[in-house]
């Protein structure tokens, strides 16, 4: 069952193009991310999802009800969550919850079972003012209001930024499970680590989805073999490495050195160049390449 | 229906929340009642004069030409009696008469004194005083020096025996003060979703974007209401100022005023994107027109020519004179109908435009 699809989706802003024709179907009880950096499109692509914004060109539909034509029919199946909302900070966490329960023309009470595991967080503070919360708790209220209908299709802009780690790990355990009860998801992030936790995943940059697969798939697709680099001085490794003939890239990621070679060269190579360097404790090791590897990859071609 | 009364009931929680608005929005016009109308001064240029005059004789005559030649006045109207001079008033088309006594120059020739009344409409206590002023100094330089001891002028003010300056500024502060609720208020707090990005979730929702916009409206509505009753309550125990004419008539005029207003208000927030920007439009576009151009202050009949068609789209300007009539002078509905007219029209053309302008999307 098709829950979201549109095709050649295009938008610009004066002379800044937006969107450059992007396509996609999401299934019902699918978690898709669309993963990309600041600017690539996200925020764009999910209002016109939202029937917020007009495209330029290229059709989009939700529930099968097309976002322009008959954007009342979809405004009564979907549950949105823009990045920049707060809630009204002036009102408590249970009026804020029922305001958008009333808004959708339901009750708390009807649709309790859906976020209840959600709301039963935030339940010691329900005579909280909202704008009092903290940043993690705020999202979960936020994702509360945008349930509390049972919407069809949750569109999540950006949902866990500006969240602690731990949070973020406890908000999509929480997509996970309203997935699980056949809601269709859409969330955009920019972190790349969350790829991981989405059954789907598009990588975005520049208003055009650069790919579009599983996130294990996405990581496997990556052509080369990837390595992992080490050493004691770390912060001047990465001139060193990029010195060697033969090395294709070198970037840092995390705490180590991400590195592929061209063909006529490898690890020992670079294990006595770097040697010759003055470097010490040289580790060198095989590491599977990440979603965030091939989305560098992919942009660099690009 | 539910889920408008919900969004109302969600509007005044924000209202009543912010406290310090609030105690501005209804302490404003308790201030302003109280402390306006101090001297605001007026010129007198070109008003309009009507002249009854039983005597028609050397020296009326002499008055009156002297009175249509300097730059003050203008001699519109001849009339035969006291009930013409009444209604010229009540259709605000002059602004002083001129009464002389019958048998005026053989008294003032036989007994060397002579009557003659001015009576200028008291609705406006300044600019009255000033006329009455000026008409009595141009009366006693018409006549010869050995004449001016002898001619009385006698002043009266229509319906504002005593001058008081408070009639003058009463519908002028309800005027304001109605404007400012509903017009920068309500453009504020819609900008303000607009701001949050709680206006993103209110349009994604199935309620339709017009009712998003009236439960916005409604407290508005409601404490413009409370205002228009704590000034009526103030001006008429506090300053004396009773309400002449019918009040239903005075209520219905402002809640036609009030509409206009809030259309005004969403207007401005089909069209900016921040509060400040809310603040500004309202403030420079409607609060100053306001206080410069709707007679508030400057009569309008001193303004240069320009700005008095100028002040025509001041919706304050047909707001406040009816106001001024109705409470102070007391008339009908029927002398009113000009105002109460172009009052609907503009409400009429601002509120479609608005509704046409609302946007649905972001």
């Amino acid at each position: 069952m098709v829950r979201v699809s549109f095709s050649e989706l295009a938008k610009s802003y004066g002379s800044q193009q937006a969107l450059k024709g992007v396509s996609l179907t999401v299934g019902a009880g699918e978690l898709f991310g669309i993963i990309g950096p600041d600017g690539a499109g996200k925020t764009t692509l999910l209002r016109i999802l939202a029937s917020l914004l007009l495209p330029d060109s290229g059709s989009a539909q939700v529930c099968g009800y097309d976002v322009v034509r008959q954007y009342g029919e979809v405004r009564r199946r979907l549950g949105y969550m823009p990045g920049c909302f707060s809630l009204y900070q002036d009102l408590t966490v249970e009026e804020n919850l029922q305001f958008f329960a009333r808004l959708f023309g339901t009750t708390v009470q009807r649709n309790y079972d859906l976020i209840a595991d959600i709301y039963g967080q935030l339940a010691p503070f329900k005579d909280r003012r909202a704008g009092k919360l903290s940043g993690g708790m705020k999202q979960k209220l936020a994702l509360c209001c945008a349930l509390v209908h049972r919407p069809e299709v949750l569109l999540l802009d950006e949902p866990t930024t500006g969240v602690d780690a731990v949070s973020r790990q406890e908000f999509w355990q929480m997509l996970d499970r309203i997935t699980a009860q056949g809601i269709t998801v859409v969330a955009s992030t920019p972190y790349m680590d969350e790829a991981a936790r989405c059954h789907r995943i598009a990588l975005m940059q520049s208003g055009r989805f650069l790919l579009v697969d599983e996130p294990h798939q996405v990581a496997a697709s990556f052509p080369f073999v990837m390595w992992g680099v080490r050493a004691a001085a770390m912060h001047r490794l990465l001139n060193d490495v990029r010195s060697l003939q033969g090395v294709q890239s070198a970037y840092s990621f995390g705490d180590s050195l991400h590195v592929t070679f061209a063909p006529s060269c490898g690890p020992g190579q670079l294990r006595s160049h770097l040697a010759q360097c003055g470097h010490t404790e040289v580790e060198i090791a095989r590491v599977p390449p990440g979603v965030e590897d091939v989305f560098i990859y992919l942009d660099y071609e690009g | 229906m539910k889920t408008f009364l919900s969004f109302i009931h969600k509007e005044f929680r924000h209202i009543l929340r912010d406290r310090r608005t609030m105690l501005i929005l209804l302490g404003m016009p308790i201030a302003q009642i109280l402390l306006f109308g101090f001297a605001i001064s007026t010129e007198v240029k070109n008003s309009r004069v009507a002249v009854l005059d039983p005597s028609a004789d050397v020296a009326t005559r002499r008055i009156v030409e002297r009175l249509d030649a300097s730059a003050y006045f203008e001699v519109a109207h001849r009339v035969d009696c006291m009930e013409q001079v009444d209604e010229l008033f009540r259709r605000g088309e002059i602004a002083l008469a001129v009464v002389f006594s019958p048998y005026f120059a053989s008294e003032l020739q036989h007994t060397g004194e002579a009557r003659l009344q001015l009576i200028a409409d008291g609705t406006e206590p300044n600019q009255a005083q000033m006329v009455a002023g000026y008409a009595a100094q141009v009366v006693q330089q018409a006549l010869p020096r050995g004449e001016r001891q002898g001619v009385t002028a006698c002043v009266r003010y229509l319906f504002n025996p005593q001058a008081k300056s408070a009639f003058n500024f009463v519908p002028g502060v309800m005027g304001m003060i109605l404007l400012l609720i509903c017009a920068m208020m309500t453009s504020v707090s819609i900008v303000r979703e607009k701001e949050l990005g709680s206006m993103e979730v209110l349009l994604a929702s199935p309620m339709p974007p017009l009712g998003i916009v009236l439960a916005k409206a409604v407290p508005y509505f409601v404490l413009s209401g409370v205002n228009l009753a704590t000034i009526l309550l103030l001006s008429r125990y506090v300053l004396g100022v009773p309400v002449q004419g019918s009040l239903a008539l005075l209520s219905g005029i402002s809640l036609l005023y009030i509409l206009l207003s809030l259309s005004l208000g969403l207007l401005i927030s089909n069209v900016v994107r921040s509060q400040m920007a809310a603040v500004l439009v309202s403030g420079m576009g409607l609060i100053m027109p306001t206080i410069i151009l709707s007679g508030l202050m400057f009569p309008i009949e001193s303004m240069p020519e320009v700005l008095q068609y100028l002040s025509g789209i001041v919706p304050a300007r047909w707001y406040i004179s009816a106001v001024r009539k109705v409470m102070i002078e007391g008339v009908e509905m029927f002398h009113v109908w000009r105002e109460i007219c172009v009052l609907a029209g503009m409400t009429v053309v601002l509120l479609t435009t608005s509704i046409v302008t609302f946007n649905k999307r972001l």
